[in-house]
């Protein structure tokens, strides 16, 4: 089964990874690119959990009569990954807030408009 | 039974990201942010990472979609279309993704227990811990005591996300109690939030002072307290909230959080040992571990929760 599955965690990872990226490069609308910056965020977290997991292991709770954990150190790089990644979306999304304050748009087409215009 | 729900969780993970892409209406796109959030939550747990699940539940699924329904409620909901065709986009994307997905072939095969990233520094950790540090979850050991000035650092980049946020947004005192129209007519949510708020709060703790034996720490604890208050704050409105717990008080623990933190770190030098050395905190070794890590648990959590609290009450009180 495992040699079967292979690599499908991180082809699955790659298409996420993917999507994020597309938003963030192809669409206009400034909340939206960030929530594309967080999906690519995410499936790099579920990168390297992927890579932590070990065949036939559990969670990395030392216990009596078990022999086999999964990898910890992904595990601690990712949950302080996870509290960083909020600190960038709120900070992005405080951002997008000044700056639909300023131009009275979040979209990134309308911005370059009215900066051209200026 | 394992790989299955894996491949599942997976496919949903992927359906959801194409409709993020598709849907026009950006509190559908927050919504289903929130869903892919606890999508890789559930994945986390499969994955043994019960940690990192139960942090990803409680920052991306929850706080995460707050700050993004907040931001969409000051910004307009529906997306324009986008003046370029997608095609430059949508070839870059393709090629970006087929060279990765060539890169992963020389990887090691999904659970495969010889792979590189399981030797050296990680089964050190698994081997030491029981004797050195004395705590059950290998994830807390590391976290806060073998990569303790990781863990500092990250801290300290929280809390510079909370000033950057008071700094962008401010923070206004309002008069009056920002509050839709529609939640003071919704009596169950208003008697449920009443009722949950102490338990949501004691569950905090219990995941604080627990994280040495469970999934837990200061990370998650601060996150799920400071849920608490948001809970409250979206029942009763923020002015009401803001009568609990106060501005000024927040931005003071946000800084105290990270003082306590240093202050272990500079204890131990003071007792003749390394910064952030707990050996010498106490008699006996171990015991000084379990002093250190649940200090600095204490002061991980006061910083997130005070912080989380600033960026919800700096997007709120935007809000006219």
């Amino acid at each position: 089964m495992t040699e079967l599955l292979g690599h499908y965690n991180y082809w699955i990872v790659i298409i996420l990874m993917m999507t994020g990226f597309y938003i963030v490069i192809a669409r206009p609308n400034l909340v939206k690119k960030v929530i594309g910056l967080f999906i690519f965020q995410t499936s790099v977290f579920i990168l390297f959990i992927s890579m932590a997991k070990i065949e036939g292991g559990t969670a990395p709770i030392i216990e009596e009569g078990l022999s086999v954990y999964s990898n910890p150190l992904p595990h601690v790089l990712i949950l302080t990954a996870i509290v960083v990644s909020l600190a960038t979306t709120a900070l992005g999304l405080a951002l997008v807030v000044r700056i639909q304050e300023a131009y009275g748009t979040s979209n990134e087409d309308d911005i370059h408009v009215q900066d051209e215009e200026d | 039974m394992e790989h299955l729900i894996d491949i599942v969780l997976l496919g949903l993970l992927m359906i959801t990201g194409f409709a993020i892409v598709r849907m026009k209406s950006l509190l559908a796109v927050a919504m289903l942010t929130s869903i892919y959030s606890l999508l890789s939550a559930s994945l986390f747990v499969v994955l043994d990472a019960v940690d990192v699940a139960l942090t990803e539940a409680a920052i991306g699924a929850g706080i995460s979609t707050i700050l993004m329904l907040a931001t969409v409620a000051l910004t307009r909901d529906e997306e324009k279309a986008p003046r370029h065709t997608p095609l430059l986009p949508l070839a870059v994307v393709t090629v970006t993704g087929a060279a990765l997905i060539y890169g992963t072939l020389d990887m090691p095969h999904y659970g495969d227990p010889a792979a590189p990233v399981h030797q050296h520094a990680a089964s050190a950790y698994l081997h030491d811990t029981p004797g050195e540090i004395g705590v059950p979850n290998v994830v807390t050991s590391v976290l806060a005591s073998y990569r303790g000035y990781d863990t500092l650092g990250e801290v300290t980049v929280i809390f510079t996300a909370g000033a950057g946020v008071l700094a962008l947004l401010g923070y206004r005192t309002r008069r009056r109690n920002i509050q839709g129209p529609g939640i003071r007519k919704l009596v169950v949510l208003r008697v449920i939030a009443k009722l949950f708020f102490p338990l949501i709060l004691l569950f905090a703790l219990y995941v604080l002072f627990h994280g040495d034996y469970g999934p837990g720490g200061g990370f998650q604890a601060g996150v799920i307290f400071a849920t608490g208050f948001i809970l409250y704050a979206l029942a009763f409105g923020l002015g009401n909230a803001q009568r609990v717990i106060h501005h000024p008080l927040l931005r003071i623990m946000a800084a105290v959080g990270v003082l306590i933190y240093a202050a272990v770190g500079i204890e131990g030098i003071l007792l003749g040992g390394k910064f952030l050395e707990y050996g010498v905190l106490a008699d006996d070794p171990v015991t000084g571990q379990h002093l250190g890590i649940m200090l600095i648990e204490l002061g991980v959590g006061i910083t997130v929760a005070a912080v989380m609290l600033i960026i919800y009450y700096g997007f709120v009180s935007r809000q006219d």
